[in-house]
């Protein structure tokens, strides 16, 4: 259980971030979400007790981040944004050099380094220093030592920032994989990651909360939720008739594409609508759909609101 | 203690990992030499001691030692890896001994690779091995003086120049602190009792019994409330960067 209370940092006169406050249940993923500078960063790095925080708390499973570091900080498995490590070592001795730190020991530490070389792959640059690895093999080599000592709790920031698609979904299984039953926080800007792996996005703007839904319930809130796209030929006339249907509120017309999109209004179900429709019309609809909803439109609209 | 010991072995393993620990050492052990033979005319004064090699330490040090300081905490800060060690189970207190600790050693083992001018003074006389050792610690106490200033100033800054530089000239303020330059600029204004104690602060002073091997209780007790009021300074300067 993680448990923060009206979190403030200001750095001089500058506030980044401003009385934040929510909770994480093991078996959460929640993802951290807002623009750059937003104060995604500055709040991981107060739970992880990196810095102190100006006001308010951080407990994390009781421990208070800052009268209790210790045992808050040995509950966490911390990847700070790009992945930091002493680059004269080799993963091999990186990994054994945290896990002492993590108060391992002997046999287990032997067995648990192993395990987490395994599970992120790094059995072809074990012995060669850091510094020289590639970004993919730098950033495993992070997450490695993040979960080295099975953490209760575990606070990525941009753990798939500038990795490749297939490295990108590995990170993903993994986190997905470990979030059974602790307590996770991605910091992400890639929205598909959260519709991927999060069961919780919590977004913040300027400091402050500004939503903390489900991925599925923000979704909700795009003007693409509920909306029918029609590929057809006879776009023009099908924007007509669209437009006619009282549950639309607006239709967009994609030439390029040959596409119109019905957006509806209060929530009305366009797509029998639409499906009759072409019936009665005759139209040659190559694809009908109707969407969920974009995040990325969502995330648009609630991180720009204020400052508009 | 665990922790500490965890740290100080991943940072003296650090300065072998990298060419830096062995030319440190190549140069120290070529400078010391020098300024043994060359400037010291250690052989031609035709006496068996080590006086002639002790008394450059500090000026050697002077420079040598803020080299090895200024990376301990601004390399990290500079490549971020403190945002990974400051999150991890350990606290500043700790993370700040075993970097302390682990640089003292390896100046200490630096020192020890001098044994060879040790040898041949042996060879050449018999001088008063208790006075030279007496002096190898008390040249290993001054160094770690230097080394906890240049400590404190390294995690105030992301800028290794930086820190080699107002480190440099600290030092340089301590060794100075006894010489006529300091105590004269004093002495047109100052009390007589500043003068006396801006003086007895001057590493200088504190090494030059210990160089000609009388090991004082009060210049080893100088040498370690200076090394712990560094250290003391070095924790709350991390702390500070932490809040701040």
């Amino acid at each position: 259980m993680i448990e923060i209370k009206d979190l403030t940092k200001a750095f001089g006169p500058f506030v980044a971030v401003d009385r934040i406050s929510f909770g994480v249940r093991p078996g959460e993923v929640l993802g951290f979400l807002g623009p750059n500078g937003a104060g995604k960063s500055t709040t991981m790095k107060m739970i992880t007790g990196f810095l102190t925080p100006t006001a308010g708390t951080v407990r994390v499973f009781g421990h208070d981040v800052v009268r209790e570091p210790l045992k808050a900080k040995q509950l966490i498995g911390y990847l700070p944004e790009g992945a930091p490590a002493y680059g004269d070592m080799t993963p091999w001795q990186f990994l054994h050099f945290i896990a002492e730190v993590r108060g391992l020991r002997g046999e287990q530490r032997k067995q648990r380094v192993a395990r987490v070389i395994d599970e992120v792959h790094l059995h072809e640059v074990l012995h060669q220093p850091i510094d020289t690895l590639s970004k993919g093999y730098k950033r495993r080599v992070g997450l490695a030592q993040a979960i080295v000592h099975e953490p209760q709790v575990l606070i990525l920031d941009e753990p798939t920032d500038g990795l490749d698609p297939n490295q990108k979904q590995e990170v993903r299984d993994l986190i997905q994989r470990m979030g059974k039953d602790r307590i996770i926080i991605v910091s992400t800007h890639i929205l598909e990651e959260v519709d991927a792996v999060c069961s919780r996005a919590v977004i913040i703007a300027r400091g402050k909360v500004v939503a903390d839904a489900t991925p599925a319930e923000l979704e909700t809130r795009s003007i693409y939720h509920g909306a029918v796209t029609l590929q057809l030929d006879a776009v023009a006339e099908a924007a007509e008739a669209l437009r006619a249907l009282p549950g639309v509120a607006e239709v967009r017309i994609d030439s390029v594409a040959g596409q119109v999109t019905a957006f509806p209004r209060d929530g009305a179900d366009l797509l029998a609508e639409a499906e009759r429709l072409s019936g009665e019309r005759g139209w040659v609809v190559k694809q009908i759909y109707r969407e969920r909803g974009r995040l990325d439109d969502v995330f648009r609209r609630i991180t720009t609101q204020e400052a508009a | 203690m665990n922790q500490v010991w965890t740290l100080f072995k991943r940072e003296l393993g650090g300065y072998f990992a990298t060419p830096v620990a062995y030319v440190f050492i190549v140069i120290f052990l070529m400078l010391s030499g020098a300024f043994t033979f060359f400037v010291g005319r250690w052989y031609e004064q035709g006496q068996a001691d080590l006086a002639n090699f002790f008394v450059f330490h500090p000026w050697l040090y002077l420079f040598l030692v803020p080299a090895i300081a200024m990376r301990l905490w601004a390399e990290e800060r500079k490549s971020g890896t403190v945002e990974l060690l400051l999150t991890l189970p350990v606290t500043t207190t700790q993370a700040v001994l075993g970097k302390f600790l682990a640089a003292w050693a390896f100046i200490g083992i630096a020192l020890v690779l001098t044994f060879p001018i040790w040898i041949t003074v042996n060879y050449l006389g018999s001088p008063d091995n208790g006075a030279i050792l007496a002096a190898y610690i008390g040249s290993l106490l001054m160094s770690g003086a230097f080394l906890a200033v240049g400590a404190c100033i390294s995690g105030a800054t992301k800028s290794q120049v930086l820190a080699f530089i107002v480190s440099v000239v600290l030092c340089l303020l301590f060794v100075l602190a006894g010489f006529p330059l300091v105590t004269g600029f004093l002495s047109g204004w100052a009390p007589g009792w500043l003068i006396e104690l801006v003086s007895s602060l001057s590493f200088y002073t504190h090494f030059q019994a210990i160089s000609r091997g009388v090991l004082d209780l009060r210049d080893l007790v100088y040498f370690l409330s200076v090394i712990v009021i560094w250290l003391l300074a070095n924790v709350l300067v991390v702390d500070m960067k932490k809040a701040a």
